[in-house]
């Protein structure tokens, strides 16, 4: 019974494709790619000391008022999968050595963004003995944003110039 | 200081030092005892051997001042990895770089078919640097030994010599998950200290804004372990609360986390006037939400049965009301007084346990929060401090148990101070809940207890 609905004649031999139409279909497809699916970053967070402040809100990025994934930023668990070093927290010396190897370990192009007011330049623990100053004492920084911590609407719109740029040549941007 | 060791109901919970002086601070049911010892020749009796909780603190106070503990039980290093220009930075004359080993040893296990875990002090999540060496075997723990200091800012240090006032800037900024309660409990050692007590409209909002990070702060950490769980309901459920309390919180209060509003001497700011009206709301909001997220909360406590199990330690705070222990900082507290405080108690001691007090805790917050709002004292926010000399210990109930702060003013600065954080005691409770346990409860034991690392790293 269910067998003849299935049944039908044996079907012709195709023709041969247009190479002509599929080089067009595949030069337009590799467009829409880079617009669409090009967005997107990887970020891979590194604490050098932070209070836990601006992780809170980091944390918060990921909630459903802002939905940080919309946009094609995601968090990464390793280095070697990031696009982005996401620092926060001054730069403590015992901390200095494992920034480093995780900037080591990012592979290029890279972009390292500094968050939060400690990020930026050590914010209220610059001049102590244990503290280096901001991201930039250890790996060169391509964004900052400030805040103590940053809010993450501020997060976000740091984030996205970043995804903004990134499609774009041309590197070196403050978003406040 | 050994009277108070000879009775066994007395639980550590500090330890810390001066340039001539070890003080330790006591609990006994609802009393605290403070006990000093002086410091001859650079060294003191050492308290592990009689509370091993102490070895932590023994470790940092050498680190930070020079002293050694007499027979303690751990003189490895501990904040100073060798990284410092300097050693022991809050002694009178601090010594030349070069004493500490990194990388630490580690009291591993080195047995045939033993593996080791190294887990941080950079890590996948968002998360703080802390360090936790396993010694596995297959999937069970045999060892857990944690690592901090990392995040070591040389906070007490920058206190040293200004203002209270001045100071709670680098107070609120010990740990951000309790930035309120760390502010709170040191502005009431300065008051104490100066003799003085904040305007009742302060005392008033003081409780406000810990009640609203008290459940801020169990919605994050709830969040996480559903994250972790891959319980996506419940992550939403509880992310969604806690962004309405933090909108609120901004709303009333101009910062998101609370922090910098909390100062010695009352509040920073007044309450803007829709400030109560938008607090109410998120209030309502996460009351309608309560049974949703309770219900979504049951996979994770069935996940979170049996793991973890901490019982019959010293530990107060939300570990020890998970465990039968009543301790909590309000009951001390007379702007809680009205309330009759219910210490919500569970006592299997166990991740699923600690996660039913955190939900009874934000019912029992909500409540309060609901009653303070109805009732905030009219009057003045804030006082201004006494230049003057003394000595002051405070207390406040954080999310994970009750933080202390000692100080001492001399002609209004500050010249000695320490914070302690639950977190102290919480670390080796911790370790020994994770030994025997299997590798994949780690995360969940640790994200249960709200273990910090800055808030210990100073």
């Amino acid at each position: 019974m269910i067998g003849r609905w299935f049944r039908s004649g044996p079907a012709e031999p195709a023709g041969p494709v247009d190479a002509a139409t599929t080089a067009s279909l595949a030069a337009r497809l590799d467009a829409a790619a880079q617009t669409r699916l090009g967005r997107s970053l990887a970020i891979r967070h590194v604490n050098t000391g932070s209070c836990n402040g601006c992780e809170l809100e980091l944390r918060a990025l990921r909630n459903a008022f802002y939905d940080l994934e919309q946009y094609g930023l995601r968090f990464v668990e390793s280095p070697r999968h990031a696009d982005v070093l996401l620092v926060t927290g001054p730069l403590t010396r015992n901390l200095r050595e494992a920034l480093e190897a995780a900037w080591d370990a990012t592979p290029e192009p890279k972009w390292v963004v500094a968050v939060g007011d400690c990020a930026v330049d050590g914010g209220v623990f610059k001049g102590s003995y244990a503290v280096l100053g901001g991201t930039g004492a250890s790996v060169p920084v391509d964004l900052t944003i400030s805040g103590c911590p940053p809010t993450p609407a501020r997060l976000l719109a740091g984030l996205r110039a970043l995804l903004e740029a990134n499609v774009r040549p041309g590197r070196g941007i403050a978003a406040g | 200081m050994a009277a108070a060791l000879a009775r066994d109901t007395t639980a550590l919970l500090g330890l810390w030092a001066d340039t001539i002086q070890v003080h330790a601070l006591f609990r006994d049911g609802h009393d605290i005892l403070a006990a000093s010892v002086a410091v001859e020749a650079g060294c003191y009796p050492a308290l592990s051997p009689a509370r091993p909780a102490a070895a932590l603190f023994e470790r940092m106070v050498r680190d930070l001042w020079g002293h050694a503990a007499e027979g303690g039980r751990d003189d490895r290093s501990w904040l100073d990895h060798g990284r410092w220009p300097l050693t022991h930075p809050l002694s009178p004359r601090p010594g030349l770089p070069g004493g500490a080993l990194e990388p630490p040893e580690f009291a591993t296990l080195d047995e045939q078919g033993v593996m080791q875990i190294p887990l941080g002090p950079i890590h996948g999540a968002i998360e703080e640097p802390w360090h936790l060496r396993l010694s596995a075997q297959g999937e069970n723990v045999l060892r857990a030994e944690v690592r901090l200091g990392y995040a070591h800012k040389g906070t007490l240090e920058l206190m040293r010599g200004k203002s209270p006032r001045t100071a709670a800037r680098f107070v609120a900024r010990l740990a951000a998950e309790a930035t309120v309660a760390h502010a709170l409990a040191f502005a009431r050692a300065a008051e104490a200290a100066l003799n003085v007590a904040a305007p009742p409209r302060a005392a008033a909002l003081r409780a406000v804004m810990t009640e609203l990070e008290r459940i801020a702060g169990h919605l994050d950490d709830l969040a996480r372990m559903a994250d972790a769980a891959g319980l996506a309901p419940l992550h939403a459920a509880a992310g969604r609360q806690r962004e309405l309390l933090l909108r609120a919180s901004d709303r009333a209060f101009g910062q998101r986390l609370m922090m910098d509003v909390v100062v010695p001497g009352g509040i920073a700011a007044e309450i803007a006037p829709d400030g109560v009206a938008a607090i109410r709301n998120a209030l309502d909001d996460l009351a309608t939400a309560l049974p949703g997220l309770r219900r979504r909360l049951d996979p994770l406590l069935a996940r979170l049965e049996g793991a973890g199990i901490i019982v019959g330690a010293d530990a107060g705070g939300l570990v020890g009301r998970a465990a039968g222990r009543a301790f909590d900082a309000r009951l001390l507290d007379p702007a809680y007084a009205a309330f009759g405080l219910r210490s919500t108690i569970e006592h299997a001691g166990d991740a699923a346990a600690r996660c039913r007090v955190r939900l009874a805790e934000i019912a029992d917050s909500l409540r309060m929060l609901r009653t303070l709002l109805d009732e905030l004292p009219e009057g003045s926010t804030s006082i201004a401090l006494p230049a003057e000399s003394g000595e002051g210990i405070g207390s406040a109930e954080s999310l994970r148990g009750t933080i202390w702060h000692w100080l001492r003013l001399d002609h209004g600065q500050i010249a000695a101070a320490f914070p302690c954080d639950p977190g102290w005691a919480l670390w080796p409770l911790a370790e020994a809940a994770i030994t025997s346990g299997p590798v994949e409860d780690v995360d969940m034991i640790r994200l249960s207890c709200s273990l910090p690392a800055s808030a210990l790293d100073l």
